[in-house]
């Protein structure tokens, strides 16, 4: 009988698409360890914890929703620029959808009243981010159906959305800011149970993703069309249906990202809104180790990517690097990361390991 | 004593050689090692090259021909061993390094820019200067005179995509004859995508080298072909060397004998098993094709395949072969004509739809449309029966690991587990990975496009009797080569093609030369 249970060894542990970024995300933690006093001080009040652990968790909940999304399709060896629009577009419609008197030049008194009424949404919430998803869905049927059936490059095909989104965003709220002033919404973004509430959201996305892919046979078709999209038509793979699936989840994804965003500022900014998140996204994937040209993907170290990136902007602003600074410093940073994943890197540490090992 | 292999200018190098006895190998490898992940490729194995010889590798896929040149040409490094040229210890570190030192490799897989011209590609990283441009006049007659050295007359202008596969070999050859003047050239599986007039116009420019003095390594899995050119032979198997001989020496079935490890009483099983099979071809037609055809791929024709039966296409390249079966399997839609599947009327032409049917093709492109590399061998067989139960009836893992190594076993493929990345198989080895892929969707019928290309004889021999037991299960094949002898042994009935028009059906006891003729066109 052949040996199929994974025996412990070194090489195992340095090939696992997990090794990479978890050392790079203790690295960060371990330079915030040394560098800024109290950083895994976690208190509890209320029953609720809080402390800067949870917070690079929380205010990385956005990217790693948009990365659980951009990791199926970078893995069709696609890219999808729009997320960040989309995640504007679905801000402004669920804006809008709560609160739609804002537009108005001239109200009644009564109805006047209601526009900054914490208890007030013209519909009930949950139609709200109902409708506020499907037009994320559509958003990215849209992109999926550009690639995939009329056949335009994956770049080219959602930088039209990329740049056409923040348009539409616009377009829906008339071009206004609309601040959101119902309270439940908050929720989605500040709420706290026990853990930040935005962390059980991007845990249920994750889990529907990785059932999706890993259940069932559609992860290894999506692994299959990036890799040899010819060889998988002709195996039977709707290599089509593949890309639109892909491309759709992740404007799904993004929505949701855009709900969690706006939710935290309190408002429908389309000017701001998930702006350059998608290359953060994308930049969370790679480090995550899958690569730009498509095929073997892990969500769950696209996460870790996410966080990384999330880690980096937080220990900067612990140790007070100004925010026109950051920019520049997180390139830094992103090269290193980026420079552990070379391969003359990664055989280094493997004949390290054997070394050791011997 | 170890040198630099840089320290001295090939040219001298070469002139002192030249001077000295002839007799001396140019090349000589003493006792190669190399090990990759779980396999010992090579394990003691001597080789030498004289001047002015060609020298065939054979073996069977995995035997080590491939790790052997590539040590040679410095694209992996041995583990242990010596290589020397012309008596000179050398260690050579890279591609460019053996370029360098006078040696010349043109891949399997031409490594050429089909969208640049025949010139271009060529010269390409040498073209000829003036005022700090390509002097393109001097580079084109450059190209030229390369090419017509091979007795080769085109237009080197044009892309070199226009010309056919021959000639973009010649061209291949032409660049790297042109690299530092090679004084020894490897050729690894240059006719694997001739027909037989281009090959034969390939032996010619290895002839015209060789009475230059030039070294040839010529690997193929062509025994005609070995014994027409080759002067000496040298068999691997398994990673070891089983000997070398002299080509007028050793009987060609000793030879293979040499290279399969066991004795040839494979081919006369098989015509038996032909013979048997023959008598349960059933009456009624599994598939007709009426006036089947696509504008631009192949003319309309008719069609019939009953269970049982192994239908031979035979044609030369571009014949239409490839383009039949691609309708039959929906890969394309036809423009004219119906399909009947089993009596019904085929409506919907796609891989899946035909998958479906119990359709199955193995393409002509492995490396295209075949292996997906960088998944596992059980993803990879597994792939298409998958695909036909649809996304969400996932097989369950000991369900692919069953089916995987079912198939694994039943066609013998040499690999470490079903968790090997399919990239690290050979050649011959990812073909029978293909294979499985579609025998484990139980098709009724296989069409088989080239699926012995590039693959040695034990492995053929495999695949043929295979077809032909597939065929006495009451499945029929579509059975695609360009080599005539394969399709003979194989089929039971050949149409054949020519200029993407079906000219002829044969069936019975058929002659070689009637199909040679009818492939050939009208001349008699």
């Amino acid at each position: 009988m052949r040996q199929r249970k994974p025996s412990f060894s070194w090489r195992k542990v340095t090939e696992s698409k997990l090794f990479f970024p978890l050392i790079a995300f203790a690295l960060i933690l371990l330079f915030d360890f040394i560098v800024v006093p109290g950083f895994f001080n976690i208190q509890v009040r209320e029953g609720n914890l809080y402390g800067s652990l949870i917070d690079i968790l929380r205010n990385g909940s956005t990217i790693s929703l948009l990365a659980i999304g951009m990791t199926l399709v970078i893995a069709t060896g696609g890219v999808d620029l729009s997320v960040g629009a989309v995640m504007a577009i679905a801000a402004s419609v669920a804006a809008l959808l709560m609160n739609p008197y804002v537009l108005a030049t001239e109200l009644p008194p009564n109805l006047m009243k209601l526009i900054n009424d914490p208890n007030f949404t013209y519909l009930p919430l949950w139609i709200v981010i109902l409708v506020a998803l499907i037009v994320a869905i559509i958003c990215g049927l849209w992109n999926g159906l550009l690639v995939a059936y009329v056949k335009i490059q994956p770049m080219v095909a959602t930088l039209i959305l990329m740049i056409a989104g923040r348009g539409i965003a616009q377009l829906i709220t008339n071009g206004v800011r609309i601040q959101i002033f119902y309270k439940p919404y908050a929720f989605i973004g500040q709420g706290w149970i026990v853990l930040p509430f935005s962390l059980y959201i991007v845990a249920l996305v994750f889990a529907i993703a990785w059932l999706l892919t890993r259940k069932t046979a559609i992860g290894m078709f999506i692994e299959s069309v990036g890799i040899n999209a010819r060889s998988s038509f002709y195996s039977g793979i709707e290599e089509k249906k593949i890309k639109l699936l892909a491309y759709t989840f992740c404007g799904l994804c993004a929505g949701i990202a855009g709900l969690v965003a706006s939710s935290n500022i309190k408002t429908s900014d389309a000017f701001n809104i998930g702006m350059t998140n998608e290359l953060d996204a994308i930049l969370a994937v790679v480090i995550g180790g899958t690569l730009m040209s498509g095929g073997r993907f892990s969500l769950l170290a696209s996460i870790i990517g996410a966080w990384i990136i999330q880690g980096i902007t937080t220990s900067m602003y612990a140790v007070g690097v100004p925010a026109f600074a950051l920019q520049a410093i997180k390139g830094v940073v992103v090269i290193l990361v980026i420079l552990l994943y070379s391969e003359q890197v990664r055989g280094l540490v493997r004949r390290f390991g054997v070394q050791k090992g011997a | 004593m170890r040198r630099r292999s840089s320290n001295k200018p090939a040219s001298a190098r070469w002139q002192r050689w030249l001077m000295s006895d002839s007799d001396r190998p140019v090349v000589e490898m003493r006792g190669i090692n190399k090990a990759f992940p779980g396999v010992q490729a090579l394990s003691n194995v001597d080789f030498s090259l004289m001047r002015g010889e060609i020298h065939a590798i054979v073996g069977e896929n995995g035997a080590g021909k491939s790790t052997l040149i590539k040590v040679l040409t410095g694209v992996e490094k041995q583990d242990a061993g010596v290589v020397t040229l012309e008596g000179e210890e050398v260690t050579i570190r890279s591609p460019l390094d053996a370029q360098k030192l006078g040696i010349s490799t043109v891949y399997q897989e031409i490594n050429l820019c089909p969208n640049l011209t025949v010139a271009e590609n060529i010269l390409i990283g040498r073209e000829p200067k003036r005022l700090g441009g390509v002097h393109w006049k001097a580079m084109n007659a450059q190209a030229k005179q390369a090419l017509q050295h091979l007795d080769i007359d085109i237009d080197v202008t044009q892309t070199l995509g226009s010309y056919s596969v021959a000639i973009q070999q010649m061209a291949a050859i032409a660049r790297a004859l042109g690299i530092s003047s090679a004084k020894i050239l490897i050729l690894d599986e240059p006719t694997s995508s001739l027909d037989i007039h281009e090959t034969a116009q390939l032996f010619g420019v290895m002839r015209k080298l060789k009475s230059e003095g030039v070294a040839i390594v010529f690997i193929t899995h062509f025994i005609d072909q070995v014994y027409e050119i080759s002067d000496r032979i040298t068999v691997l198997r398994n990673g070891s060397l089983v000997g070398t001989f002299d080509t007028s020496e050793i009987p060609r079935l000793d030879l293979i004998a040499k290279m399969i490890g066991r004795n040839l009483t494979e081919f006369d099983e098989m015509s038996q098993i032909k013979l048997r099979s023959s008598q349960q071809i059933k009456g009624e037609a599994l598939l007709e094709a009426e006036q089947f055809g696509l504008t631009g791929a192949i003319e309309p024709l008719d069609l019939e395949l009953h269970a049982g039966e192994v239908l031979g296409f035979a044609g030369l390249l571009g014949s239409g072969r490839t383009e039949t079966a691609h309708l039959l399997f929906g890969i394309e839609k036809p423009d004219s004509g119906t399909i009947r599947f089993a009596g019904h009327l085929v409506k919907r032409f796609s891989p899946l739809a035909s998958i479906s049917r119990g359709v199955a093709l193995c393409p002509e492109d492995r490396k295209e449309a075949g292996v997906v590399d960088e998944l596992t061998v059980r993803e990879n067989i597994i792939l298409a029966l998958q695909a036909s139960r649809g996304w969400f009836r996932y097989l369950s893992t000991q369900q692919q690991y069953e089916t995987a190594d079912r198939y694994i076993k039943l066609l013998n493929i040499a690999t470490p587990s079903a968790d090997q990345p399919v990239r690290n198989l050979s050649g011959g080895n990812q073909q029978k990975v293909i294979l499985a892929r579609w025998l484990a969707t139980n098709p009724q019928i296989l069409i088989l496009d080239e699926p012995t290309r590039g693959i040695d004889v034990g492995a053929k021999a495999e695949i043929q009797k295979l077809v032909l037991s597939l065929a006495e299960e009451g499945k029929s094949c579509v059975f695609i080569s360009s080599e005539l002898e394969e399709v003979l042994r194989t089929s039971h009935r050949i149409v054949v093609l020519r200029d993407r028009k079906k000219i002829t059906e044969l069936s019975g006891a058929v002659d070689e030369h009637v199909i040679m003729q009818a492939m050939a066109g009208g001349e008699s």
